[in-house]
């Protein structure tokens, strides 16, 4: 079965790539990652907060106490702080790209534009074959209106675009007012692909010690559903590729996105799991399904589900929500 | 003389490293301050690949002292390799056996000594030459450097001359006043190197290194008949010597335009007048010299270079033939000595020369002392010097710099006598060590020395403390070679960058007349005036000073600096001082900042390039009125009710005048009282905690982890309350037995630190607002005042009888702390077991504290942290030195165990007078509790009352001894570097030894106190220095090695894991009738983390299997136990979880993740190992008696 996809210009064996994730976070892990064949890798994320956060805390809790007694002016080899911060993602990148043949996708989240920027042309420098942004942003509680936020985020794409040669696509949030309209100006703005979408971790309540608990929850396949539907809606709407992310776990996750307009599926959770082995699986079991029913290639079945393709395409609007609610009946138990 | 154009800008440490790493193949090297920076570049160089003269990398090794250095670089030598090292003080001491082997076997071979004290009545890091003149007999060439320029230089020299001579060579320069002196100066190329080095010299000492291809026997046994002889057999070497040197030092001088004497003077043909000096003397001698030649005198001054061996000619020649009078400074002092070793040397050479005829005059010599301990020696003193020799009544043996108003043999000296420093710019900052002042001042060094046409020197002085310290920067900059070894007494430019020290301290008299002054202060400038001392107020008008002002403290909180204001007054100094164009200077500043931040992102390098923009636009020129007007005086050091001592001495020193005491105000064998550090109110914490009484659970734990002592508990009646000020705050005491008490926890506002370990140790969370707990931090200046009003009340409160309290934290906390306010860093991880130790038996504890962290907060001057309870009991503590520590301890448990053993010998002789039950119960008392030991006190007392009306010879003899019939609790108490290193073999022996001696390894798995180089104890994968690319050997289980002698109380201990355990083992070795040993792990700012999170950290050591709790006490096997009991479960938690929070572990996982990965693998793998030992160990019981099978 010829599973052939084209993604942020990098035409992949097939759709089956690995999303950003400690999966990817040494080398070991990205050479197993490409021996179960994963189409190409995406790195966990490059933080530009982490490296202000690890600053802070370098001078408070380490560059504090030097220069303050006369048995010691320090209490480190000048060495040991030197590559704290981005240098170690920089080289981990550049280490990844030589260690296996399969594309290299970067992830970045900067916290200011030059920062954004900087970063993607130092990721850039280091070989990543394409470049993930993760518009991850958590504006604070008044100060900004929905307008600014877009048009902040715009600004960054554009301006990291600018910067760089290397094809660019965009990690959004579900959370936007307009997502279609947003994704029409993040083209605008030089996006290649988009990447639908982040989710957040949502911390937990410890009731015995009082205290806030970051909290990972894996995905499952039933966060898939709000994924088809912009898939379906934004496929063939733009030239914009487009990757599905969050709730990728079955072979009929993986065929129902790529029906919806998913160039690639992008798996995390599953691996976490049951190991990265599970991509070849997957694949495995996405080609047989596709020759049982006669598909001729990816290319054919890819966004047959979509909006401008489905039979039925108003079950995706808002006439169909109603009739889902209206349907839904409490149980007896509850009057 | 004019800057060089090729040229470097750095300490004599790092210029001399450089020449001797290059020259060296093997190095063996041993922390010990001020030497060790230049161990520490020669393992950074030697990581980093850098090669030697010859193409190859040296190979640097740690050992375990000095006197192992000394060993191992005996062997290199003799196999024949070039090898060198580096030491100071008693450092240098060790190695002396071995510098006479080695200079008997003739060995080319240097040793770089930064000249250091060596203690005496007290231990001193700094400089004088004690240490190297304890060495002039040992056979060892030295030659002696005064600058930077000449320590790489003259380091160059010792090396061409020991190959080319064979006498090994010691080249030493003065501690810190140049080995930490940064200066301008012509670095020693390789070119140099190898026309200077004799490469046949190089060749004849690689063969003559013992090898079995052509064996020969060194280190032989000889006898009377012939070692005599043979030991006169090399004088040929030494007689060639100085014609060696003086040879070399002119190929020196030709290849580098530096030309060099073994005796050099400076100064007119016809002087009548010469001072004879050695080190960073010489140069202070100069200037002052020039100027009085200037005046019309005929002084000059004569610098010794070669020491040893003596060249009676070259000293003869160098001298001008018309000199009448010489005065002769040494830095040391050998009481008991007709004079000191320089003077000495002096005489005996001129004497020499007479009765040979090599000089016709007959001088007169008078010998001086100066600068020990790094005394300022500065121009005023040193004319002091050549005016003493002018005077009817010259003083002989004579002291500079002090006033010595008992034996009066210090000389006066003209406060006011000035050197002209021509063009040179001289500029002093005082901060505190956290703000970065002297950080920013080396970049300023940089940017000022390295890109423009000036030379820079800069000298930086600190305080003793490890947090809160105050630094003051000295920096000169001009267009000629700066030589000016002293401190600068008149700046044109005078940087306070803290307010406090405003407020505290008469800053300004750095400023010389005219001068730039610029403040940071919380206050706009319309209202700094008003909030000025009285005193800074008139030195302002009568200095006709200009002041800046900026709030540096509210730019960098809003350029997200956090409390970092160097930045921001670095870039003020360049704006005002105008020793740049201002625009030059911001762009240079920016340029450093750039280069420094941007491979970390261009936020970082935006926040500080905003902070550089924001501090132009916030600094402000105060206009200044005509007449001082402030009703603000400077604050008493120590408050009135302080003793006298106190007020005299401590309170002098603490105001930062400890120069101007007299000799009269000291102790004369160096016994001080104890309890002062209650005096000295640092308030140096911008937040302190503040209790909560109705969220407080009573359970103690804050007091506990406290490093400071700075949080108190008390149960008290609730009459006690009747006199409370108003906004006391106290809860009801929660306890089922005692009814009817208040309960309260205070913190002593002006001595917390402000680290925030008591927060995060409370349990307690305000169910409201869980944000909250019983103990919250609030600004200090809000909440000082009433928390001071709280305090002093505290104070009054009785507390809860001893007798009654258990050893729950609880309890343990509600016992008064006999070490508080030490100047150890703030949420230090050490001190927390040493309060618990004298709240548990301070009123009967000895310590004997091995130099390090320590001793350093436990025993540095000003004040001291050791305090007493209420009966003015408390611990009697001392310091011997760094490697003896366990001996030490049972020295004192020796001469302990011998007066008990007198008095009870005495006490039962006295049995008819003192009567029959007394003695009885006194004999038979155990004291292993608080009750028993109390008891005993009351029958002691009983008994001395008994005995002061007897006349018996033997009444009175136990007299002497009866408080030792009451229970002494010693305690050995040191770092990992004295436990595992140094003092290993000593603390072996005395384990070994079976005499009750309590030793606690306070282990930071690290040399802390001299700035992270790894010991035996530093864990497997951690990143130190001498281990900067990851130590790659496990930690030593120092505990298990105890354990194999069986008859030794052995305990591992992590306050943050189990505070019960650590009570109970501390307990149980004390308890123990033999030797025990409690290894506590101590978080430490060698670490790399937020030390709030210390006692997070040693749970999570704990839990991942890196630090296992254990007790092993063989009093169990009498019970039919195993001695040994696990207070921990197994690994629970990975190792990776541990090691990622800290830094020391995380940049090797950055740098060399695959190496970090292993490693700690590695590691991980051998605590599982130790593990199950342990776990075996714990279930071996002794076997029962057989006694047969059931009938």
């Amino acid at each position: 079965m010829n599973l052939t996809t084209h993604y942020l210009g990098l035409e992949l064996p097939h759709p089956f790539i690995l999303g950003a994730s400690p999966l990817a976070s040494n080398l070991d892990r990205v050479r197993k990652a490409e021996d179960a064949g994963a189409a190409a890798i995406t790195l966990h994320s490059l933080f530009e907060e982490q490296g202000l956060r690890q600053e802070a805390g370098l001078d408070a809790h380490v560059h504090a106490y030097e220069e303050s007694f006369a048995e010691a002016g320090s209490y480190f080899p000048k060495e040991a702080e030197f590559h704290l911060g981005p240098d170690e993602y920089l080289a981990h990148v550049s280490a990844a790209k030589k260690a296996v043949n399969v594309p290299i996708i970067a992830s970045l989240n900067g916290t200011h534009l030059g920062g954004w920027s900087y970063f993607a042309k130092e990721i850039e420098k280091a070989g990543a074959d394409a470049l993930e942004l993760n518009l991850y942003y958590q504006p604070r509680v008044s100060d900004e209106t929905a307008d600014n936020v877009e048009t902040r985020l715009e600004e960054i794409v554009k301006s990291v675009c600018e910067s760089v040669k290397m094809p660019v696509s965009v990690k959004l949030s579900p959370f936007f007012t307009s997502l279609a309209h947003f994704a029409r100006r993040l083209e605008e703005a030089g996006a290649k692909g988009l990447v639908l979408f982040n989710r957040f971790y949502q911390p937990d309540i410890d009731i015995e010690d009082l205290e806030l608990k970051p909290k990972l929850k894996l995905s499952n396949s039933s966060e898939l559903l709000l994924r088809l539907r912009w898939l379906a809606v934004l496929s063939g709407r733009y030239q914009l590729d487009l990757a599905c992310t969050g709730g990728v776990h079955k072979r009929d996750d993986a065929i129902k996105a790529v029906m919806c307009g998913a160039d690639v599926v992008q798996v995390v959770s599953e691996l976490l799991t049951d190991g990265v082995e599970r991509l070849s699986d997957l694949r495995c079991e996405m080609s047989r399904w596709m020759e049982d029913k006669e598909y001729e290639s990816l290319a054919q079945m890819k966004g047959s589900m979509s909006y401008r393709h489905a039979p039925n395409p108003e079950v995706i609007e808002r006439g169909n929500y109603m009739r889902i609610l209206q349907s839904w009946e409490p149980a007896d138990s509850i009057d | 003389m004019n800057k060089p154009s090729d040229f470097a800008i750095t300490d004599a440490n790092e210029a001399a490293a450089s020449v001797a790493y290059r020259l060296s193949e093997n190095i063996a090297i041993y922390p010990i301050t001020p030497s060790t920076p230049m161990a520490e570049l020669s393992d950074e160089w030697s990581q980093a690949g850098k090669k030697n003269l010859w193409g190859d990398i040296p190979t640097v090794v740690q050992m375990q002292s000095e006197g192992g250095v000394a060993g191992a670089l005996h062997g290199a030598l003799t196999a024949g390799t070039l090898a060198t090292s580096f030491t100071a003080s008693q450092g240098l001491l060790l190695m002396i056996p071995n510098m006479y082997k080695i200079a008997g076997e003739l060995t080319p071979f240097v040793l770089h000594v930064t000249a250091r004290s060596l203690a005496t009545h007290a231990l001193s890091i700094f400089g004088d030459h004690s240490d190297v003149m304890a060495c002039r007999q040992t056979g060892f060439a030295m030659l002696c450097s005064n600058s930077v320029q000449e320590s790489a230089d003259f380091a160059a020299i010792a090396h061409a001359a020991t190959l080319e001579s064979r006498v090994p060579f010691l080249h030493f320069f003065d501690g810190f006043r140049t080995s930490h002196e940064i200066n301008t100066y012509e670095p020693v190329s390789n070119e140099v190197l190898d026309q200077l080095i004799d490469d046949d010299a190089v060749k004849a000492f690689h063969d003559r290194g013992l090898t079995p291809d052509a064996p020969m026997i060194r280190g032989t046994a000889q006898n009377p008949d012939v070692f005599f002889q043979a030991r006169e057999a090399a004088n040929g070497y030494y007689d060639a010597l100085p014609a060696i040197v003086d040879r070399i030092m002119a190929k020196f001088g030709e290849l580098t335009g530096r030309r060099y004497q073994l005796f050099e003077y400076s100064g007119p043909e016809d002087a009548t007048d010469v001072v004879i000096v050695m080190g960073s003397g010489v140069e202070t001698c100069q200037q002052a010299a020039e100027a009085l030649c200037a005046d019309g005198r005929k002084v000059g001054v004569l610098a010794v270079r070669l020491f040893r061996p003596w060249s009676l000619q070259h000293f003869i020649d160098a001298l001008p033939k018309t000199i009448e009078r010489i005065a002769v400074l040494d830095r040391t002092k050998e009481p008991g000595a007709l004079g000191e070793p320089l003077y000495q040397d002096v005489v005996t050479a001129l004497r020499e020369a007479k009765d040979l005829g090599k000089m016709a005059s007959e001088p007169t010599v008078l010998a001086g002392r100066y600068g020990l301990g790094s005394k300022e020696f500065n121009p005023g003193m040193a004319k002091a010097v050549f005016d003493n020799l002018l005077g009817s009544e010259s003083i002989n043996h004579f002291t500079v710099g002090i006033v010595d108003d008992v034996t009066h043999r210090s000389l006066p000296v003209d406060e006011d006598f000035k050197v002209a420093s021509g063009d040179e710019f001289s500029a002093v900052f005082i901060g505190l060590g956290s703000d970065g002042t002297v950080g920013a001042n080396k970049n300023t060094i940089k940017i000022i020395g390295e890109e423009t046409d000036n030379c820079a020197q800069a000298y930086f002085v600190y305080d003793s403390k490890k947090s809160g310290a105050m630094t003051v920067s000295h920096l000169r900059f001009g267009p000629k070679m700066i030589k000016a070894p002293y401190l600068v007494q008149s700046a044109k430019f005078v940087g306070i960058h803290q307010w406090q020290f405003v407020t505290k301290y008469d800053v300004l008299k750095y400023a010389a007349e005219g001068a730039t002054v610029l403040m940071n202060s919380p206050f706009p400038p319309e209202k700094i005036w008003s909030k000025l001392p009285f005193e800074v107020q008139q030195t302002l008008i009568e200095k006709k000073l200009e002041l800046y002002t900026i709030d540096a403290y509210a730019v960098a909180r809003k350029a997200g600096m956090g409390g970092r204001t160097n930045t921001i007054m670095q870039t003020c100094f360049f704006a005002i001082s105008g020793i740049l164009p201002k625009d030059e200077a911001i762009a240079k500043i920016k340029g450093a900042i750039e280069k420094t931040y941007m491979r970390k992102g261009p936020a970082i390098v935006e926040k500080n390039f905003a902070a550089v923009d924001m501090a132009l636009s916030s600094l402000y020129l105060v206009d200044l009125p005509a007449t001082a007007n402030s009703s603000i005086a400077f604050p008493p050091a120590v408050a009135a009710e302080a003793p006298d001592f106190v007020q005299r001495v401590t309170g002098v020193m603490l105001q930062g005048d400890g120069d101007l005491l007299p000799v009269s105000a000291f102790p004369v064998d160096g016994t001080w009282p104890c309890a002062t550090s209650q005096w000295e109110k640092r308030n140096i914490a911008t937040e302190i905690p503040v209790w909560d009484p109705d969220v407080c659970i009573q359970c103690g734990k804050c007091a506990l982890v406290c490093p400071h002592a700075t949080i108190r508990c008390k149960h008290y009646p609730e009459n006690a309350l009747d006199e409370a000020p108003e906004n006391f705050l106290s809860a009801p005491f929660k306890d089922r037995k005692i009814t009817g008490h208040r309960y309260t926890i205070q913190v002593a506002p002006e001595d917390c630190t402000g680290c925030g370990l008591c927060v995060t140790a409370c349990p307690a969370k305000n169910k409201a607002n869980p944000r909250e707990k019983a103990i919250n931090m609030r600004p200090h200046q809000e909440t000082v005042a009433q928390e001071k009003m709280r305090w002093d009340f505290f104070q009054e409160l009785p507390r809860p009888e001893r007798t009654a309290l258990g050893l729950t934290t609880r309890d343990t906390q509600l016992r008064e702390p006999l070490f508080e306010f030490s100047g150890a860093c703030a949420g230090c991880g050490e001190t927390p077991y040493l309060k618990l130790l004298t709240q548990l038996f301070g009123d009967r504890l000895m310590i004997a504290n091995a130099t390090g962290c320590s001793s350093i907060y436990g025993g540095n001057l000003p004040t001291t942290p050791y305090c007493t309870d209420e009966n003015g009991r408390g611990p009697a503590w001392s310091n011997s030195l760094f490697e003896d520590n366990a001996e030490f301890t049972m020295g004192m448990r020796l001469a302990v165990d011998k007066k008990t053993e007198m008095a009870r010998r005495l006490l039962q002789q006295l049995t008819p007078q003192l009567g029959d039950m007394l003695v009885r119960e006194i004999l038979m008392s155990h004291q292993k509790d608080e009750m028993s030991v109390f008891a005993q006190r009351d029958r002691v007392a009983e008994l001395k009352r008994k005995l002061i009306g007897m006349d018996e010879p033997a009444a009175k003899r136990l007299l002497t001894f009866a408080d030792f019939l009451v229970r002494k609790s010693v305690w050995g108490v040191g770092g990992d570097g004295w436990a595992y290193d140094i003092g290993f073999g000593g603390l072996d022996h005395v384990l070994a030894s079976g005499r009750n001696v309590n030793i606690l390894v306070l282990d930071t798995e690290v040399y802390s106190n001299t700035g992270g180089q790894a010991s035996k104890s530093t864990p497997m994968g951690a990143v130190a220095k001498f281990a900067a690319g990851g130590k790659e050997t496990p930690k030593k289980d120092l505990g298990l090695i105890a354990m194999g002698y069986q008859n030794v109380y052995v305990a591992k201990i992590a306050m943050g894991a189990s505070e019960r355990q650590v009570i109970q083992a501390l307990d149980e070795a004390e308890s123990f009738d033999g030797p025990s040993l409690v290894i506590a792990y101590s978080h430490c700012i060698a670490h790399g983390y937020n030390l709030n999170f210390g006692l997070q950290q040693q749970k999570l050591a704990v839990d991942s299997g890196h630090w296992p709790l254990y007790r092993h006490d063989p009093r169990r096997i009498e019970r039919g136990d195993p001695a040994l009991q696990l207070d921990s479960k197994a690994a629970k938690k990975s190792l990776q979880e541990y090691v990622d929070n800290e830094v020391r572990f995380r940049s090797l996982a950055q740098v060399n993740p695959g190496r970090s990965k292993e490693l700690i693998n590695r590691a991980e793998s051998i605590d599982g190992d130790q593990r199950r030992l342990y776990e075996n160990l714990a279930q071996v019981n002794k076997p029962k008696d057989d006694i047969g099978e059931p009938i």
